[in-house]
């Protein structure tokens, strides 16, 4: 449980897809002038990412990975496929990228209408090529976490998105200089929000690097040494020896 | 003859300034920024794109009369696809600690947008050696791009130029950093790479007000 909550917020604030690695960022320059389709195109994204991270995790599982075709039988189990996970996962969204479209196009087409070109271009959104190749490069373990990172990536994709278009629909009334205007400022906005969400990274170690690296000082401070008869009696004081270190230490620490 | 006519010069020449795919068409950002931290890392980039989009665009282009047009993206994405696995493999064989430091980014070329915005506009509706200039053109045009924003990134980020100490010794303090010059840490930080590429679009257009737009 805790694994799902820890990845769910890392997916969203500190890999967040726009801001940590560039990952779909052609359409979210393009569609981002107006709060109305950007949500839209937001939503279309959570969706697909949620339903082809699983389904390319499981082909990763069962069919590409190093000796993932042993469920065939033992005269598989050295063969690695992992060179073909490119065309598998790019085959996948852009067969469920045309199955969403057939399926909103059918059940809501005025959603359809107002999504247009960029529905189809959802194909060649590197975020969700990107998040395939991240759940595989990342080594994601359960089908659960897979499911789980494929929302939640979306839904930093849907937050970046959102938040730059309002900026976008407010800074019309300023005066940008005439060459920044369009393009230039959305790109500097952009990474100036990057350098705020940069600050989320201590979110899941609660203070850095620092913290841990004590601990691991405590551990080896802790860990038990090879006990041999007859040095009994010095282990008996080491040990002593390291009790004070170890409560000297947390003293220092309050 | 000369060997290229003038209309074939435009189609290299045009993508290199006034029309160049990140800074005016605003295609291929996607996997761009991330990796140009380093210079060498941007060059293999470029490189890399400059092959998958050349020879994609006159395989496409060649392919263009037989494509039914409904499939036509599943097609171009198969054949990206197949081009990035060849980059790939030839990296891994004889770039591995690179091709490390790519990781995903060489699988994210089949989804960067100049790729298929080539396909769509250009190679479906032209021959294959006006493909194959276009083709080269657009991704020289991407390619300087990235090599301008990764020196300017590992100069200033890390005082050298393709992994060589050109600023001097850090460390030992010789060089500029004897006058008390330090690295800038933040143009190592992705964002760094968005607000240079936001300068270089800045001076573009400074120099060019043609192509100023609305806010």
């Amino acid at each position: 449980m805790l694994e799902h909550v820890e990845l769910f917020f890392k997916s969203i604030f500190i890999d967040n897809m726009v801001f940590a690695v560039f990952l779909g960022m052609c359409s979210y320059l393009a569609v981002s002038k107006k709060v109305a389709t950007a949500v839209g195109l937001g939503a279309a994204v959570i969706f697909v990412l949620a339903v082809t991270v699983p389904m390319n995790w499981l082909l990763d599982k069962y069919l590409l990975q190093d000796g993932a075709l042993v469920w065939l039988g033992p005269e598989y189990a050295d063969y690695n496929l992992s060179f073909l996970s490119f065309i598998l996962f790019i085959a996948t969204i852009a067969t469920m990228v045309q199955l969403v479209e057939i399926v909103v196009e059918k059940f809501s087409p005025s959603l359809y209408n107002s999504l247009g070109i960029f529905l189809p271009l959802i194909a060649v959104n590197c975020a969700i090529l990107g998040g395939s190749l991240f759940m595989q490069a990342r080594e994601i373990e359960t089908l659960g976490l897979a499911f789980n990172y494929g929302v939640s990536s979306g839904i930093g994709w849907f937050l970046a998105i959102l938040a730059i278009a309002a900026i976008r629909e407010k800074i019309r009334y300023s005066n940008v200089p005439a060459p920044l205007r369009g393009l230039g400022i959305t790109f500097i906005i952009t990474g100036l929000m990057g350098i705020g969400f940069q600050s989320f990274g201590g979110m899941l170690t609660g203070g850095g690097d620092e913290a841990e690296e004590t601990t691991e000082q405590v551990n080896q401070l802790i860990q038990p040494e090879v006990v041999t008869p007859v040095e009994e009696e010095v282990i008996v004081d080491k040990n002593k020896e390291i009790d004070e270190k170890v409560i000297s230490y947390n003293d220092v620490n309050k | 003859m000369a060997l290229l006519s003038k209309k074939d010069t435009n189609l290299i020449m045009d993508p290199l300034a006034d029309n160049n795919p990140i800074t005016i068409q605003v295609l291929g950002i996607c996997s761009a920024l991330a990796i140009t931290a380093e210079l060498k890392a941007s060059l293999v980039m470029a490189v890399s794109v400059i092959f998958v989009l050349g020879a994609g665009n006159v395989v496409i282009s060649l392919m263009r009369n037989i494509i039914p047009s409904k499939i036509r993206i599943i097609v171009q994405l198969i054949v990206v696809a197949t081009l990035v696995i060849i980059v790939d493999q030839v990296l891994k064989a004889y770039q591995y600690e690179l091709s490390k430091t790519l990781a995903v980014f060489v699988g994210l070329i089949i989804t960067n947008c100049i790729i298929m915005g080539r396909f769509e506009a250009f190679a479906l509706a032209n021959g294959p050696w006006r493909s194959f200039l276009d083709g080269i053109g657009n991704s020289l045009g991407y390619g300087v791009i990235l090599i301008i924003v990764g020196f300017f990134r590992e100069l200033l980020g890390s005082g050298t130029l393709f992994g060589i100490p050109v600023l001097g010794d850090p460390i030992e303090k010789t060089g500029l950093y004897a006058t008390g010059y330090e690295n800038n840490g933040f143009m190592i930080i992705p964002p760094a790479a968005l607000i240079v590429v936001g300068i270089i679009i800045w001076v573009q257009r400074s120099r060019n007000p043609a192509l100023v737009e609305e806010n």
